[in-house]
């Protein structure tokens, strides 16, 4: 088990033939991912990295029973491309692009809860179920499968709780980046509930940042419904107020959505903080005595 | 980014809201000669800057002659506005916007945002107009009305009313709130925003609504589908290294420290800033190359880095995902070269070819200290950037 994808889950590729879609379906195709085509409208009907490329989403579908999709549009194009999956029958829509408009995204996601799609990201690295699947752009190398379930809005911090389990030797059940954006498809207490129901999951890492109170709403989800360890990390502590750090979600404004706010949240919940991100690992042997 | 009142309000007038007959000039002559184009005997003139509180540091003056206005804009313009929202230089006045004088017999507050939360565009409005909404939100949250648009149907007239009622407005001015709160809600979703304040919108002594200042924030990344919004872009209201960066695609925050930080993702850059910190040392920046790092842009960021005198050590922390360390490190030794470093640079490698980057670091004959954990790495920058 595991959460979201596994070894049979088949996957299509939005934005197949371009750059990025080529480079990343190259990768994942190494990993072992099921993808099992393409689409770039006007392309339908070539063949591109062994597999079919087709026109519509509904079409890909249709053809191959593929039940996720991976976007790698550009921006300005992503709401379209996140209606046409959803509409096609897609069920996991995961969403890599970043810089997507905010108003976009407003629209996007109530249309996708409408139809009951789960969208992950936009502006994140994937999900990674760890030996069976891989979709987005994180480094495959790294995971190791085992039993810490990641979440988090940031990639490269991902990867640092990632290495850190694989090198402690626990390894990841699934590994959820759910981007960086203000407005995501999924938020921490969609993951968290996942992560709470999969029996592979014996520990959760959950990383978070400034910006928007998603984390206090995490913690009150976890104090009332996780009963696995959880071991987290905020990052911009010294943060200024007022400034985007990168991400357009990462931003304390009119004094709201510090990191030491989250903390205390985090903590008042029972979940194990550290405040150096090189001590997830550590901290995860402490709280669950592996 | 943001926009100056006075494009604020051009848009607001576009949308068929009340605001004051007005000019935004850049010569005193011109302040002056827009004081008799207006017409009356009293005007108010305001300093365009991109920050609040400029009527505490006399960026805002009532005036009754026109030779006041001509004063005031020699006073302002190619001077820097210092209030309590900006830094300690302030912000460059290049525009004096000079307006009717209203009466006010009542001031309200109208914003919206866009709520993370609810996931929509939220419309906040108070009776407590005129001051800091952010103290009234934290004080007396109960005085802070909301309605929530719904992304697919719009603003709605009876959201409108609902709150003209709450807020106490009675006859014509529910008809002329709806019709601003209407129009608000077209210009935010026409126009991208990120953020609308209207504080105060003012009651005025005839009883009308109308709209004495206009903050504007608009989402970046739609910026792309506004070709007019783009040319309302101000470059002198922003930091001028940002800015550079931001032509590079590099994502950089001036901070008040003696640590150079480059790092590529977000996440990782603030987690890096925050070690930084809990090792005793402070950060000079926070610098996020971002994914996609090439050569190039390594170069440049080290260049950026390095135009902050302040900055005594440097500290590149990389976590090669799809980005290779030793290309990272070929950048590295391409900058350090370029631009003659003599401050000392410790370098962090994880990931994709750590192991070659650090050897080309190693073998690169450079002053670089190679750290063997990220722990290590923010130990050795703290000890580097006291002289140790």
């Amino acid at each position: 088990m595991s959460i979201l994808i596994d070894k049979n889950t088949k996957v299509i590729c939005q934005g197949f033939t371009g750059g990025q879609g080529t480079f990343h379906s190259e990768q994942a195709i190494a990993y072992g991912t099921q993808m099992v085509g393409g689409v770039t409208p006007g392309k339908g009907g070539q063949e591109h990295l062994g597999l079919p490329v087709f026109n519509t989403v509904k079409e890909a579908v249709a053809k191959t029973g593929a039940e996720a999709s991976v976007i790698y549009v550009p921006a300005p194009f992503c709401k379209d491309s996140i209606l046409e999956a959803a509409n096609a029958g897609i069920k996991l829509i995961v969403c890599i692009t970043e810089g997507i408009a905010t108003l976009d995204m407003l629209e996007a996601k109530v249309k996708c809860d409408e139809l009951g799609v789960r969208l992950i990201g936009p502006n994140c690295p994937g999900v990674i179920t760890p030996g069976e699947c891989k979709i987005g752009i994180m480094p495959g190398h790294i995971h190791q499968p085992g039993r810490v379930g990641i979440v988090s809005r940031s990639g490269t911090l991902t990867y640092e709780a990632v290495k850190q389990t694989t090198d402690h030797g626990f390894g990841q059940s699934t590994c959820v980046g759910i981007g960086g954006d203000p407005i995501p498809g999924s938020n921490f207490i969609d993951i968290l509930e996942l992560f709470e129901n999969d029996p592979k999951t014996e520990a959760i890492v959950m990383i978070g940042e400034i910006g928007g109170t998603a984390e206090e709403e995490a913690s009150a989800y976890i104090k009332a419904n996780v009963s696995k360890p959880v071991v987290s990390y905020i990052a911009g502590v010294t943060a200024p107020p007022g400034k985007r750090m990168g991400h357009a979600g990462a931003i304390i404004s009119g004094g709201k959505g510090t990191a030491d706010e989250k903390f205390a949240a985090l903590e008042d919940a029972g979940v194990k903080t550290v405040r150096s991100l090189a001590e997830i690992g550590d901290a995860l042997k402490e709280v669950t005595g592996w | 980014m943001n926009l100056h009142e006075y494009q604020g309000k051009q848009l607001f007038a576009d949308y068929g809201l009340p605001v004051s007959k007005s000019f935004a000039v850049d010569t005193p002559e011109e302040a002056a000669e827009a004081c008799k184009k207006i017409g009356g005997d009293m005007w108010v003139v305001k300093a365009q800057v991109h920050a609040g509180g400029r009527g505490k540091a006399g960026g805002v003056k009532l005036i009754k002659d026109p030779a006041d206005a001509k004063a005031f804009a020699e006073q302002w313009l190619g001077k820097n506005l210092v209030t309590f929202q900006t830094d300690e230089h302030g912000q460059p006045v290049s525009k004096i916007l000079i307006e009717t004088c209203t009466d006010i017999a009542d001031e309200l507050y109208l914003g919206a945002v866009v709520d993370r939360t609810t996931r929509r565009v939220v419309f906040m409005a108070s009776t407590e107009g005129g001051v800091e909404i952010e103290k009234v939100a934290e004080e007396t949250p109960e005085k802070i009305l909301k309605a929530e648009i719904d992304p697919l149907v719009g603003a709605q007239p009876y959201q409108a009313r609902e709150l003209a009622f709450a807020l106490g407005l009675s006859g014509d001015q529910v008809k002329q709130f709806t019709k601003v709160f209407l129009g608000l809600s077209k210009l935010f979703h026409d126009k991208d925003l990120a953020l609308l304040e209207i504080n105060p919108l003012v009651i005025t002594d005839e009883g009308n609504l109308h709209c004495l200042d206009a903050k504007l924030g608009l989402d970046s990344n739609a910026l792309y589908r506004h070709p007019d919004l783009q040319a309302m872009r101000d470059p002198s209201q922003e930091d001028e290294r940002e800015a550079e960066a931001a032509a590079w695609e590099l994502n950089y925050v001036a901070l008040d420290g003696n640590i150079g930080c480059m790092v590529n993702g977000a996440g990782l850059a603030m987690g890096t800033m925050d070690i930084v910190n809990l090792n005793g040392g402070k950060p000079a920046n926070f610098l996020d190359v971002g994914g996609g790092a090439t050569k190039e842009r390594v170069a440049e960021a080290f260049k950026l880095i390095l135009s902050d005198d302040s900055v005594k050590a440097v500290l590149v922390n990389i976590f090669g995902g799809i980005v290779r360390c030793d290309m990272i490190a070929e950048g590295i030794i391409g900058a350090v070269e370029q631009v003659g470093v003599n401050v000392p640079v410790v370098v962090r490698l994880e990931g994709n070819n750590a192991e070659l980057g650090t050897e080309k670091l190693a073998s690169s004959g450079l002053n670089i200290i190679a750290a063997t954990s990220l722990t290590d790495a923010a130990q050795q920058v703290v000890k580097a950037a006291e002289g140790k």
